[in-house]
């Protein structure tokens, strides 16, 4: 029972930290995109941003009222009992941050108050040889969550058939996913594991190159490419689109070309810990390198 | 410019796209929940808990706390307007709501409810809630909880609420379709940076 003690008091101290601040590298590409905008409305748009987000932290409240859905990806050593205590910080946080409890039924749109429910919080582990089990939350908010895209390409529309798949996203989606957004690019799998990573390439620090060079160069090419379009903060005009894209990929089956792609707003939050085998809990915002 | 709710016609006429906009006076909350039950009642012939004449309605899902018997606003920005574009021209024609406040704009059949009955859209900063907040003096009411925290209908108390950008006028003018268009003409350039 001492680790769900722990684990709930973890998780209600990652969802405060997502929830009332952005990480040092996503405040850093707003910051970044102030001071280049030269459109009047996107620098106003992107100075509330800012002026927002330190109101927040000064006064630790949630940066955006749709603090959005709990999600959580777990690495690492295995812990007894590890989802009741998240689903135990999670209601404990809704009260207590407090959050918005956001979670209902998908039909009867019922609202147990404390965003639990079947599937909720979502929970995806991955079990590793470490001696450390890494939590990290994702507050998904719907405006952008409902922006999600998937395409099951056929082989030979290939590399270019991905590219023109970003591009219609990012434009269909307009200003709906409060933008300048991170687009995560999830590139083979399954139809459900391209859009897995595509979540999870969103949880990549801005500034982080891709270990392969040729996606790297393809998330050059995209952000700037996207940032051409001319969307702008809040979709009201500009230069700044997206703040970053992230690509992420696996193995597909032969006669396959899953596309996910996630957009994640201007208020990417999230938040890591690891705890150690002796219970001891180390925590950072931008990720653990 | 100033502005104070309720609106008149000559208020929300007067304003051009791109125009700021701080408001003052009571904003009713309403989203996808209480635009369906509003409509309901229309239909049936029922009265609203607050009469929205001339009145602006805020798209927004708030985190609001009661303390000490007392409701108070936390956060509360706007949320995505295009999920009640089904409902909104309707809405407007019905209730003559004179201002609609939200994030990311609204389709063609909201533009032209809003040039027909002379109603506007003012654009808040989407994500903005901390700052939305301390725009919001007082909570005035609350009706149909029953929806839920965010979907209830919330009379707040705006004193220099903003800022806000008149992005669609009361008279046929969309910043969005504007932008769009726009959008379509870098498409050309788009394609040939990625080579597709």
């Amino acid at each position: 029972m001492r680790s769900t003690k722990l684990v709930e008091e973890v998780t209600v101290n990652l969802l405060r930290t997502a929830a009332t601040t952005l990480p040092d590298d996503v405040l850093e590409a707003l910051r970044r995109a102030e001071r280049e905008e030269t459109s009047e409305i996107a620098r106003t748009q992107l100075r509330t941003v800012l002026e927002n987000v330190e109101s927040a932290e000064r006064l630790s409240l949630p940066m955006c009222q749709d603090t959005g859905m709990p999600l959580f990806f777990v690495t690492g050593r295995c812990l007894p009992h590890l989802e009741e205590g998240i689903r135990r910080g999670v209601s404990r946080a809704t009260a207590e941050i407090p959050l918005r409890p956001n979670a209902v039924h998908p039909l009867t749109r019922h609202n147990p108050g404390d965003n639990l429910g079947k599937g909720m919080p979502f929970l995806h582990y991955h079990q590793t040889d470490d001696d450390f089990t890494e939590i990290t939350v994702m507050p998904k908010g719907a405006g952008s969550e409902n922006m999600t895209t998937l395409a099951m390409l056929t082989p030979s529309q290939g590399l270019k058939g991905v590219k023109a798949f970003v591009v219609e996203s990012v434009v269909k989606a307009g200003a709906n996913p409060c933008p300048p957004t991170i687009v995560g690019v999830g590139i083979g799998g399954s139809a459900d594991e391209a859009l897995l990573l595509s979540k999870q390439a969103v949880l990549r620090r801005l500034d982080d190159e891709n270990h392969d060079p040729a996606l790297a160069a393809l998330e050059f090419d995209l952000k700037d490419a996207l940032n051409l379009l001319g969307i702008g903060p809040m979709g009201l005009g500009g230069s700044t689109t997206v703040l970053a894209v992230k690509v992420e990929t696996a193995f597909t089956h032969t006669a396959s070309l899953p596309v996910g792609i996630t957009l994640q707003c201007w208020a990417a939050r999230r938040a890591s810990a690891r705890i150690a085998k002796d219970g001891s809990v180390t925590y950072s915002r931008e990720g653990f390198l | 410019m100033k502005l104070k709710t309720p609106l008149s016609e000559k208020d929300v006429r007067d304003l051009r796209l791109g125009d700021d906009v701080i408001l003052d006076g009571i904003i009713y909350t309403g989203r996808d929940e209480m635009h369906m039950r509003a409509l309901e009642y229309a239909h049936e012939g029922r009265k609203l808990p607050y009469d929205l004449q001339g009145g602006a309605v805020f798209h927004t899902g708030p985190i609001m706390k009661k303390d000490s018997g007392k409701w108070k606003v936390l956060a509360a920005g706007p949320t995505t307007s295009s999920r009640m574009n089904s409902m909104e021209p309707e809405f407007i024609q019905h209730f003559g709501v004179r201002a609609i406040i939200g994030k990311g704009g609204m389709s063609r059949p909201t533009v032209q409810a809003m040039e027909r009955f002379g109603c506007v859209y003012l654009a808040f900063t989407g994500g903005a809630a901390v700052l939305a907040a301390e725009g919001i003096s007082d909570v005035k009411g609350a009706e149909w909880l029953d929806l839920g925290m965010p979907e209830a209908m919330w009379a707040l108390e705006a004193k220099g609420f903003g800022p806000l950008t008149v992005a669609i006028d009361a008279h046929g003018n969309s910043l969005y379709a504007n932008l769009d268009k726009k959008v379509q003409e870098n498409m050309a350039q788009v394609r040939k940076r990625l080579g597709i």
